[in-house]
């Protein structure tokens, strides 16, 4: 028998991409012995796809994960190159900022955090098998449940690590194979070794895998890109932090361009000529992609209608050559992406530095997880990422925080950390996650989150640093800032409510410069910037005894009075969902004691135990006419309690 | 899981020629074949297929059935309670999606009740009121607005509120419910995949193209609640008032429609001094007629009261009937009449017909402005204008569009109440739409709207339907 060499810790973070290291950082933070493998040291927070961070509802989801005491945030406020706030031409609730990072310092610098952060060590080795132990719970008096128990991992070179707590965040590493047309490498992303021995183990443990795809476009020589035939994208002249920690002034800099150019018909022509040898397409390829981030063979067959598809080129970085084909992802073979790249104006003479491929891996499907990321089955084992069926770095940073916090609060027995729907957008992604079936990598988006309008970034600190705060990852000083902020707004809005202006000359002129109608009565300030063409600034003239406050002190107070109809309105729609998220299924529910639901209703519920009836309504396969049903039998059951019952529940 | 069975007669508790007793539940058929056997004397029912239909008796008898002989006289074994044919229909195919069994027997009151009283001596228990269709509702077989349809078919109270539940239970307020729905759902997934692909789906030119499908929509719901009003009348009644100055003859009139002496009919002026009320069925519509005093100044305290409950009453009415004495001039209390009468909810009578008249019909056009009132002449007498008064309330009220199977019309509160506030929501988008707010905001309202749409036939579930359902089922009692 080899001899083993046995450590000890409270928790061990399986993978260190953005999941990993917010598991591994919210842990260790929190006071315990935390262990995160990786495969590959230089591979700490690796971005293999895109070179940004943020966008579209993603830039939500890393300013909440900032606003809880997350990582991300902050490390790309560090280290990116240009940044942009997009969507400003619509409502407050899809502005979302973006970043181009610089990919070899985002690594870097997050390898930093963690490598100086207390009670965390990194370690490179590949995890090969968890370590487990059943025990017995006593569900009644009639029947034991056999629930599994995390007790460790074992490292492929034969190292036992102890553990409360395991987390894994093996992204797209599981049994990875790389395609590019006809040929196959057996390798994780970029080349990277694959963790070919974990899935055995997690099988044995009855977790149910699955098999997803998704794939990256190439890259190329920046000196061999013609920019004139396309148009500039530049960054914003005032650049917004993703972090609330960070000074804005302190982030102010020199930005780099991205670039945007467009595919046409002979580009789509070449793509039809050659659908035939691209793995999809040919059957070799068995996961399911992203719908929503398709290739760009999927766009040209989907959207068959349409003559050209955006191309953007992306900057990998500053001391690099390398620039992203955004929007061109694909696995044709090398022959045919070199001729399909060079139809697109700008790239006639392109270089390519790196292949485009598709990467097939394990995941699960995560409805085998609790609202806290937790294995149903099996006590202290914890997941997030792309392992859980998700896309995009944000979506697993976004989950490795709540896993990782979710291993602390097991192991120091508090709460499950739980936000909801109309919480926040990693609230939504969760739920989603767990509670609905998804059949491609999952991604973030706006219509996903009903409750996006009080979802907003820009208010992300306000909804959630209590939150962090009380989980032990914002410092006292950071909520302290954040409830002087919501002081100033609410005194702000106040006092413009309460300030009112007489129709008088002065006033009318004010008026008249500005484009608006003359007052008839006397109005508050208020009501003034309720006026579209008015606004916080603009009524500084009129407003003498205005104090000075802070930017995004007046953003708030500005977009609170200007849209406080609908927020009041969307409010309303918060309370009617969270009545039926607050009506709690007692999981030992015995759904055979429940008249007249549907068989396949009976099934899902059975299986996936969701903790309110909410969470039931959006299972599917459950019917409104479920739902009533279940609703009776608990409205049934409490009325029986509440007279002291003979009936006991069994 | 085990559900209990259950029985009832499933027809009106009248003389009729057949009579329908309906079981419902695990042992059904069970329960039936122990109280039905063939002519031949056969207990079959537990292997017949099911939709088919049996010809044979229902015998009360613990024992057995009557002798294995074809022979007819042994009807007249005291077991045999009657001649029946009975259906099976197997779950899930019935209207319960339980084993259900119905025996059409004849239809005296006194035969149907031993049918029923033998079935739940073998083991079925008497139905609540609307049990089974609490059943078929919550066994997912018809959605809400259909089993809100049958709850108000077992209590519509005349022949057109039957006949509009009748209708929604065919589906038809689901139907159009569900295309509503359909169409805002549209809208909701055009802005929100715009605002997530805007590369592929454009939002030029939205804001006019959701103004036009909004007034759409806005127009259809606003038929429906429109027609709340008249279904409520068609369920509950017309809400008539008739008024007059005293002793006109309002409460001789009374009693003339509804053909007994209900209101105390003296010579002297001021004998009614409180409202007397009585339904009647005019031509299938319910109509509650209220008596009331008659106005005048008075200083009788007890009668002012009561002429004080008449001008609040006639506010309130949806039908007034205003009596003239045509045999006299009109005085300072018919001008106080004419004064409050709204004329588009107003006939008059001119009363006392078979006297000289007095009044002429411009006497009455003069002082209301002209406005136009339809004028009946009346006599209690010898009947004249009974029939012309019919015929004009349901002109007036129903003109043409009492065919309630051809319309939808609202005859729930519930529904209205969800009708209306969808239609306030749309107006929002439409505002926002006008206001020229960036689209995303449009879908807040569009979605609170789809979401009530929804509650109608249940197909969203809130606070409110669990409430209902449970005070409409008598669940949990």
């Amino acid at each position: 028998m080899m001899p083993e060499i046995k450590n000890v810790v409270d928790v061990c973070v399986v993978g260190a991409g953005h999941a990993g290291c917010e598991a591994a950082l919210a842990c260790a933070r929190l006071g315990l012995e935390t262990v995160i493998f990786t495969v590959s040291i230089d591979s700490i927070a690796l971005m293999p796809c895109n070179p940004n961070v943020g966008g579209t509802s993603k830039g939500h989801l890393v300013r909440e994960l900032d606003a809880l005491g997350g990582e991300m945030g902050k490390n790309i406020d560090k280290t990116f190159i240009q940044s942009k706030m997009l969507n400003l031409s619509k409502g407050p609730a899809v502005h979302s900022l973006r970043a181009q990072a610089d990919k070899a310092d985002y690594s870097r610098e997050m390898r930093r955090v963690l490598e100086n952060q207390d009670h965390l060590t990194i370690k490179q080795a590949e995890v090969c098998e968890l370590l487990w132990e059943e025990k017995e719970i006593a569900q009644d008096s009639f029947t034991n449940h056999r629930k599994k128990k995390i007790k460790g991992l074992k490292t492929f070179t034969g190292a036992i690590y102890e553990c409360k707590a395991v987390v894994l965040c093996t992204g797209t590493y599981l049994r990875a194979r790389c395609l590019c047309g006809e040929s196959i490498t057996y390798t994780g992303p970029n080349g990277l070794q694959a963790a070919n021995h974990l899935t055995d183990s997690l099988k044995n443990m009855g977790i149910e895998m699955r098999r997803f795809k998704t794939g990256t476009p190439a890259r190329m020589d920046k000196r061999s890109i013609d920019f004139s035939k396309m148009e500039e994208q530049r960054g914003d002249e005032r650049i917004v932090p993703f972090s609330f920690s960070t000074n804005p002034e302190s982030i102010q800099k020199d930005q780099v361009s991205c670039w945007l150019t467009y595919t046409n018909e002979k580009t789509h022509e070449i793509i039809r000529a050659n659908l035939d040898r691209s793995p999809i397409y040919a059957g070799i390829i068995e996961g399911t992609g992203p719908r929503y981030c398709p290739s760009i063979e999927d766009k040209v067959v989907k959207f068959a209608d349409k003559e050209r598809h955006q191309v953007f080129i992306e900057p990998e970085g500053l001391h690099t050559n390398e620039m992203y084909v955004g929007g061109m992802s694909s696995s044709l073979p090398e022959d045919v992406q070199a001729a399909m790249y060079r139809t697109v104006p700008g790239l006639e003479h392109c270089k390519i530095v790196r292949n485009a491929y598709a990467i097939e891996y394990d995941c699960i499907d995560a409805r085998q997880l609790k609202l806290s990321l937790e294995f149903r089955e099996i006590e202290g084992l914890f997941s997030g990422g792309q392992f859980n069926g998700s896309s995009g770095y944000e979506e697993a940073a976004g989950q490795g925080f709540v896993a990782g916090v979710n291993a602390a609060m097991y192991i120091q027995g508090r709460e499950p950390f739980i936000m909801d729907r109309s919480e926040s957008y990693i609230g939504v992604l969760i739920d989603d996650l767990v509670t609905k079936e998804n059949r491609e990598p999952y991604r973030m988006m706006t219509s996903r989150a009903e409750y996006r309008l009080l979802l907003r970034q820009d208010n992300a600190d306000l909804r959630l640093r209590k939150k962090g705060y009380e989980i032990g990852l914002v410092t006292e000083e950071q909520y302290r800032a954040t409830l002087l902020k919501e002081e100033q707004i609410q005194g702000e809005i106040l006092r413009l409510k309460n300030t009112k202006v007489g129709a008088n000359k002065e006033i009318q002129e004010f008026m008249e410069k500005n484009g608006s109608t003359f007052l008839k009565t006397a109005a508050s300030l208020a009501e003034l910037i309720c006026r579209p063409e008015l606004n916080y600034e603009l009524l500084k003239e009129i407003d003498p005894d205005r104090k000075p406050l802070s930017a995004d002190v007046i953003e708030q107070v500005e977009i609170e009075i200007k849209y406080e109809g609908y927020i009041v309105r969307q409010q309303r729609q918060v309370d009617q969902y969270r009545k039926m998220e607050k009506k709690k299924i007692p999981e030992d529910l015995n759904y055979d004691d429940v008249p007249s639901l549907r068989i396949e209703a009976r099934q899902k519920l059975k299986m996936y135990r969701p903790a309110s009836v909410g969470q039931a309504s959006r299972i599917s396969g459950v019917s409104p006419a479920d739902i009533s049903v279940l609703l009776i039998y608990l409205e049934h059951e409490r009325r029986n309690r509440e007279r002291g019952g003979m009936i006991v529940g069994k | 899981m085990k559900t209990d069975t259950i029985a009832a007669i499933a027809t009106g508790l009248t003389e009729a020629g057949i009579g329908i007793i309906r079981i419902s539940g695990q042992d059904a058929i069970e329960i039936a074949d122990r109280v039905f056997c063939t002519k031949s004397g056969k207990r079959i029912l537990m292997s017949v297929e099911s939709h088919t239909l049996h010809y044979g008796y229902i015998v009360d008898d613990k024992e057995e059935c009557p002798d294995k002989t074809n022979d007819l006289n042994n009807i007249e074994n005291k077991s045999v309670i009657d001649e029946v044919m009975v259906a099976v229909m197997k779950a899930p195919h019935s209207y319960t999606a339980e084993d259900t069994v119905e025996i059409n027997c004849h239809g005296g009151v006194l035969v149907m009740r031993k049918v029923l009283e033998v079935v739940l001596s073998h083991g079925a228990r008497l139905a609540e009121p609307g049990e089974f269709t609490k059943r078929a509702f919550l066994n997912g077989r018809i959605d809400l607005s259909k089993a809100e349809a049958v709850m108000d078919v077992i209590y519509s109270r005349n022949e057109w509120a039957l006949a509009s539940s009748m209708s929604q239970l065919k589906g038809s307020l689901s139907e159009i419910v569900r295309k509503l729905r359909a169409e805002i759902l549209y809208e909701i997934a055009f802005i929100e995949s715009a605002l997530d692909d805007p590369e592929h789906i454009s939002l030029d030119g939205y804001q006019k193209r959701i103004l036009e499908k909004l007034e759409e929509i806005l127009s259809q719901i606003k038929k429906l609640i429109e027609s709340a009003d008249q279904g409520k009348m068609l369920k509950d009644g017309i809400n008539t008032v008739i008024v007059g100055r005293p002793n006109v003859g309002k409460s001789s009139l009374m009693n003339l429609m509804v053909g007994e002496d209900r209101s105390i009919v003296t010579e002297i002026a001021g004998t009614t001094r409180d409202v007397l009320q009585e339904s009647i069925l005019l031509h299938g519509i319910s109509l509650n007629l209220k008596d009331t005093a008659g106005i005048r100044s008075t200083e009788d305290f007890v009668e002012r009261i009561g002429v004080e409950k008449a001008l609040h009453l006639a506010q309130d009415a949806d039908l007034l009937l205003y009596m003239v004495d045509s045999s006299s001039l009109l005085d300072e209390n018919d001008d106080k009449i004419l004064h409050f009468i709204q004329p588009e909810k107003t006939l008059i009578l001119f009363h006392k017909s078979d006297l000289a008249p007095l009044v002429k019909e411009e006497d009455i056009y003069n002082r209301l402005g002209n406005r136009k009132v339809k004028i009946i002449r009346t006599s209690v007498v010898d009947h004249t204008g009974m029939e012309e008064l019919e015929n004009a309330i349901e002109e007036m009220f129903f003109h043409g569009k009492i065919k309630i199977n051809n319309e939808i019309t609202i005859t729930n509160i519930r529904h209205k109440d969800l009708l209306e506030r969808a239609y306030e929501d749309l107006q929002m988008v439409k505002e926002s739409a006008l206001n020229g707010m960036p689209e995303d905001f449009y879908s807040i309202d569009l979605m609170s709207a789809y979401e009530e749409l929804g509650e109608i036939i249940g197909e969203e579930v809130g606070e409110d339907l669990v409430n209902e359902i449970f005070s409409r089922f008598c669940i949990g009692k």
